[in-house]
């Protein structure tokens, strides 16, 4: 379908190298191989394209048919019971979504204002040549193993906070009405606030280095009239920088919490996989994320299998809303600036 | 006017000790993981962790079928999820950089690039071991593999988006087809780009447990044969797999001195192993992105 000038043009394309073809009938031949190369190429890369939407759809139905079997036979109970007894198969998932939520609500309480904190020091008050050290070594915590995380909250994180912060918040708040439910307890060292808190380490990366990009899309001249007016750092931060990033932090602490909900080896280590809803922080407790790693290989039977995928499939929609509603905000940023 | 002056200048210097000590207490972690990991690992390390099999507890070993596992899961992974990777990020940037394709493909791909591991690890589960009746290599990579993609994809695509289109021009002017101008023009001058993304998705697969403990599951002994190489290559890789992340997760969770230590140690290469990677990576996009 090439109109006939071109032709003289691929011609220049062949002696180049390309395609070395010294007859003219070899030369229409290379020309119709050409042809068909290209449109192949095109559809692979096409198809290429349209395997990443089959292996979320793969994700969600092999995920719906795999808990079809528990969603049948407890119904909507499964979202709303406590039970989990894997010798009357009777499943509940209330226990672990309530951990995976109270775990991830920890993390981001502490990961939050810390982030906020790190990327305003590294925006406005780090000298320039200490930006690019001290934000690499921020991202590197990023880049550490989830199960190092684990095993370091188990051997030492865990007997720290045992004999320092446990005995610590008992002592503080165990007179205070409705705080000592919520810090009551012998202090085990492992349990829901040791979970939450490494999660927070493990978030804050996240959290810091989408603020610091945000803040450095503040228009500097905005920064400068403030400055100007004889704002201090903070007013400026406070009153220019954060109004104007407000929607990117945002979507930066939502991928933050996507990564709290959904991670599991960390939290597998340092929860006590506890079937049971505590008021108290400090008691041991499970996630929906850790239940699946500690009890799919050694469930038995279809009910308890099909339990632990439905399970998978209610922290799948949890994190997909969380996903889609932070990548929703960064890119209403990213039109902003771009 | 003084002293509402004094205050505000108070308040200043608190936020800004406020933000110091928060920059500490991140870089305080970073410090503490890896002095303990050093600590706890290094006196672990001996050659024999790299030339002998996991030990039944109690007695001495390695980690060599660990190690071996985890090397040929992530590159059997980085072989299958690299070229999809690629082609997929090739139509966004180069072929329907604006039709509608691409944006549902970046969307989804961007929500599968943080997706909980564990719930692919599921999804290889139902699709894979169960079908197939038992635990394998191969589902292991293909796991790990499903991984891969989307960070490939999101860097193929920012880094081809980032060519100019002179050179796609001038490309085209002299009649060279479309998918030799991305080969050999495109892809050229985005490769360190690519390379960096490649090196990033080993970083983040290297260390990846939750997808591997029911598709790879554990093996104690040797996977791979060495006597018959090819045949029984293949063969090993429908056999459960060890693999350094697997192994380290079941060790340090049994109560046997020997094997925490050896985890330990485990924890100490995979570590830097991932940390040099993404060092590695981070240096090779600095150094050559086209601007």
């Amino acid at each position: 379908m090439q109109p006939a000038g071109r032709r003289d043009v691929v011609d220049l394309a062949l002696q180049v190298g390309a395609v070395r073809a010294s007859e003219a009938v070899s030369r229409s031949q290379a020309l119709a191989r050409l042809r068909i190369g290209d449109v192949a190429f095109r559809h692979l890369t096409r198809a290429a394209a349209v395997t990443v939407l089959l292996i979320l759809s793969g994700v969600i139905l092999s995920l719906i048919v795999g808990s079809l079997p528990a969603l049948r036979q407890f119904g909507f109970g499964f979202l709303v019971s406590e039970r989990w007894n894997p010798v009357t198969e009777n499943f509940g998932a209330i226990a672990p979504i309530y951990g995976t939520i109270v775990t991830s609500f920890i993390a981001m309480l502490i990961a939050v204002p810390v982030g906020l904190m790190i990327a305003m020091f590294l925006t406005e008050l780090c000298p320039q040549w200490l930006r690019r050290p001290i934000g690499t070594a921020i991202e590197l915590l990023a880049g550490i193993p989830s199960i190092i995380y684990g095993i370091w909250g188990l051997f030492v994180f865990a007997p720290f906070l045992q004999d320092t912060l446990q005995p610590f918040l008992i002592a503080v708040f165990g007179e205070i009405p409705v705080l000592s439910s919520l810090f009551a307890g012998p202090p085990y060292g492992i349990g829901t606030l040791t979970a939450g808190l490494i999660l927070a380490i493990m978030v804050l990366p996240f959290i810091t280095s989408i603020s610091r990009d945000v803040f450095d899309a503040v228009p500097p001249v905005l920064k400068e009239a403030a400055y100007g007016l004889g704002c201090t750092t903070w007013e400026v931060v406070r009153y220019v920088v954060l109004p104007y990033a407000r929607v990117g932090v945002i979507g930066g602490v939502m991928l933050g919490l996507g990564r709290a909900l959904g991670e599991t080896m960390a939290v597998t280590f340092v929860i006590g996989n506890a079937h049971k809803i505590s008021a108290s922080v400090l008691a041991p407790g499970t996630t929906i994320s850790a239940t699946i790693a500690n009890e799919f290989t050694e469930a038995v039977g279809d009910l308890y299998t099909s339990s632990l995928i439905a399970l998978g499939l209610i922290l799948f929609v949890i994190t997909f809303i969380v996903l889609a509603a932070a990548r929703y905000l960064l890119s209403r940023i990213n039109k902003r600036i771009g | 006017m003084a002293t509402l002056y004094a205050a505000r200048r108070r308040k200043n210097s608190a936020t800004m000790v406020l933000s110091l000590a928060a920059t500490a207490f991140g870089l305080g972690w970073l410090v503490l993981i890896l002095g303990v990991l050093l600590y706890e690992g290094f006196s672990g390390l001996s050659l024999a962790v790299f030339t002998e099999m996991t030990p039944p507890p109690g007695s001495t070993g390695g980690l060599l079928n660990a190690i071996m596992g985890s090397l040929v899961l992530t590159a059997l992974a980085v072989l299958i999820g690299t070229p999809i990777g690629i082609l997929a990020g090739t139509y966004m940037a180069e072929y329907g950089r604006h039709d509608r394709l691409t944006s549902v493909v970046r969307f989804i791909n961007d929500i599968l690039l943080s997706a909980p591991s564990i719930v692919i690890g599921l999804f290889i589960y139902e699709v894979m071991v169960y079908p197939m009746g038992h635990f394998s290599g191969w589902a292991g990579s293909v796991a790990l593999a499903v991984i891969v993609i989307p960070v490939v994809v999101r860097t193929t695509e920012d880094m081809l988006t980032l060519v100019p289109d002179t050179l796609r021009e001038a490309a085209a002017s002299i009649g060279l087809p479309r998918s030799l101008m991305i080969i050999r023009i495109a892809y050229r001058a985005a490769k360190a780009g690519m390379v960096t993304g490649v090196l990033l998705a080993v970083a983040r697969i290297s260390g990846e447990t939750a997808p591997l403990l029911f598709t790879a599951l554990n093996n104690q002994f040797w996977s791979l044969d060495s006597k018959a190489p090819l045949s029984s290559f293949a063969e090993s890789l429908n056999s459960p797999m060890a693999s350094l992340p697997v192994v380290i997760f079941q060790f340090a969770l049994s109560p046997y001195k020997d094997w925490q230590q050896l985890a330990w140690t485990g924890a100490l290469i995979i570590t830097f192993a991932v940390l040099t990677l993404s060092v590695t990576a981070r240096f090779f996009a600095r150094t050559r992105v086209p601007k």
